[in-house]
């Protein structure tokens, strides 16, 4: 054990050696690299124009796309009915997702296989699709335009977010600690809330923020759904750039892109100092 | 040895699992089924829909440029996201952490602020556009196929990238280096050697690219002419525009049938929509296989 514990980082060194990475790899990684970035870099300085069409590069240096999005009502109400469909679909996708992860945990058996394939099922289908068909059933059962038409559509396209983390999390649980807490007098309910809740928080919180974040980024359901009375931010972005062509979505993209990141950053910063601890 | 097993009654814990069924029956489910049978009732039972999809001229040639995008994606995802991969097996790990956010970076980037940015990019008087007029070509990709694949590859190369990732990270790289010890040239040792066993994850990425390829919408809508439109925009210009509900649905019933089975058929190669699940839930815990 020792001896090999020893040996392994000489042999690397060796292997570096023999069989160094080649210069072209390294270049081509840096292109695809600055390509999976690139948008982003896009988007940041043409928030600060003071242009009133897309042009680029941007002209001079302003905050007015920003003022704009944070004052004109427009952009607001989108953003607004974004934060709370987002909110509203992310607690319903995280509830019934938890609940279906602990309980599919100890199902076994084709019918259990069965329920997860359904659950996951929006992860395969195109989201065209499922757009078309929740339109005309929602047309008919008066959802279209509704916030519960939104919290629902979105509610299930999050639900394999928050089963998938949620599974993980429950992987390394061991079911003794139940076992010993109903021995020990809790009743399941109490077990659950004391035992099994904390072990897996992790999971919950991340599948409620990555649900949150799909709800609060989805478009193509949402173009589908969306009446003049109600509509989500993407459609409003995108409404600016097919119908209006407002800059104003450069300061609205910013800000989104800068929420996620955060957001992603955070849950990885908490994720990380759990694990190491 | 706690549960007897010829146990009848049904489990307690699907008490927890219908809550979430029964949103996934009732949203999803129900909508789908609908599809299908608007799709073949009208009003008696009929495939006159889906032969009307393969006879019809606009939707046939739809349809062919739907999966010659598509095809043409996959090809530049699989061209850039093979050496990406095999980078990322090569480095130390706190670069292959770097690399792996960055691939990461296109899912948490916003679809609108991204073809938004791919407008500015691409348009007249973009950077792409100046770029070539310096040569004298005035080039415009905004409103072009071209502009659409370049669009599409960026979003779609992690679908390639994270299962080619795993893939690779499970070949013992000493395999290269015996093979060239015994005097094979580089280029066929990774051929006779490396790439029989990558090849799991190419065909993995490969099936998954194309396939989630088939569904855009947004991008070929905004980046792309509405001259020349792609199988997601039809399908959605017949439901809101047209009403066609029963010539949509069929339409819709054809995408979703494509994309289940070459999905089902890239899950053979490993558990490819788990694996990229887990993977994007937690960004930088993905696999990342030390050389023993």
């Amino acid at each position: 054990m020792t001896a090999t514990q020893i040996a392994t980082p000489r042999a690397q060194r060796r292997v570096r050696g023999v069989d160094p990475v080649p210069w072209w790899l390294k270049l081509i990684g840096g292109v695809v690299g600055l390509y999976f970035v690139l948008p982003t870099l896009f988007v940041i300085p043409m928030s600060f124009s003071t242009a009133t069409t897309f042009q680029f590069p941007p002209q001079g240096f302003s905050l007015k796309l920003y003022e704009n999005f944070f004052t004109n009502p427009v952009w607001l109400d989108a953003l607004r009915n974004s934060v709370v469909v987002a909110t509203l679909a992310s607690l319903l996708a995280t509830v019934v997702g938890t609940a279906a992860a602990v309980g599919l945990h100890n199902l076994r058996g084709r019918l259990a296989r069965f329920a997860r394939t359904v659950l996951m099922i929006s992860m395969v289908t195109p989201a065209i699709v499922i757009a078309v068909a929740v339109y005309i059933s929602f047309l008919q059962w008066q959802l279209v335009g509704t916030l519960a038409g939104y919290v629902l559509a979105h509610a299930a396209i999050g639900v394999p977010f928050v089963l998938v983390s949620v599974t993980s999390a429950l992987g390394g649980f061991d079911a003794r600690l139940l076992r010993a807490a109903s021995s020990l007098g809790a009743t399941p309910l109490r077990g659950f809330v004391t035992v099994t809740m904390p072990l897996i928080s992790r999971g919950v919180i991340t599948g409620a923020v990555f649900a949150f974040v799909t709800s609060f980024d989805e478009v193509v359901i949402a173009l589908f759904l969306r009446s003049p009375a109600l509509q989500t931010l993407p459609v409003q972005m995108y409404n600016s750039v097919t119908v209006e062509i407002d800059p104003t979505i450069a300061a609205s993209s910013s800000v989104v892109v800068t929420a996620v990141t955060l957001i992603c950053l955070v849950l990885q910063f908490v994720g990380g100092r759990r694990k190491s601890s | 040895m706690a549960d007897p097993p010829q146990r009848r009654i049904p489990s307690p814990q699907w008490l927890l699992v219908l809550p979430a069924l029964a949103l996934l029956a009732v949203i999803l489910l129900v909508p789908l089924g609908r599809s299908l049978t608007y799709s073949v009732d009208a009003p008696a039972w009929t495939l006159d829909h889906y032969t009307a999809l393969f006879t019809d001229g606009v939707t046939l040639t739809v349809l062919a440029r739907t999966a010659l995008t598509a095809t043409i994606v996959t090809i530049v995802a699989v061209l850039l996201g093979y050496p990406y991969a095999y980078l990322m097996t090569r480095v130390g790990p706190r670069l292959r952490g770097l690399l792996m956010v960055i691939v990461l970076v296109p899912f948490w980037t916003s679809v609108m602020a991204r073809n938004f940015a791919w407008i500015i990019i691409l348009q007249r008087g973009g950077p792409v556009n100046s770029f070539f007029k310096l040569f004298g070509w005035d080039l415009v990709l905004y409103e072009s196929v071209a502009g659409v694949t370049i669009a599409m590859s960026q979003v779609l190369l992690p679908f390639m990238v994270l299962p080619l990732f795993s893939a690779l990270s499970g070949i013992d790289r000493r395999l290269l280096l015996a093979a060239r010890g015994l005097g094979s040239h580089p280029i066929t040792a990774f051929w006779k050697i490396y790439w029989p066993l990558s090849r799991g994850g190419v065909v993995a990425g490969l099936i998954l690219v194309f396939t989630l390829s088939l569904g855009f919408y947004v991008t070929p809508a905004l980046v792309g002419s509405p001259q020349q439109s792609l199988v997601a925009q039809l399908l959605g210009q017949r439901t809101t525009q047209l009403l066609d509900f029963p010539g949509a649905s069929a339409l819709g019933i054809l995408v979703l049938v494509v994309s289940l089975a070459l999905v089902s058929w890239a899950n053979r190669f490993g558990g490819t929509i788990s694996a990229i699940g887990v993977a994007a839930s937690t960004p930088t815990n993905a696999p990342t296989k030390d050389r023993p």
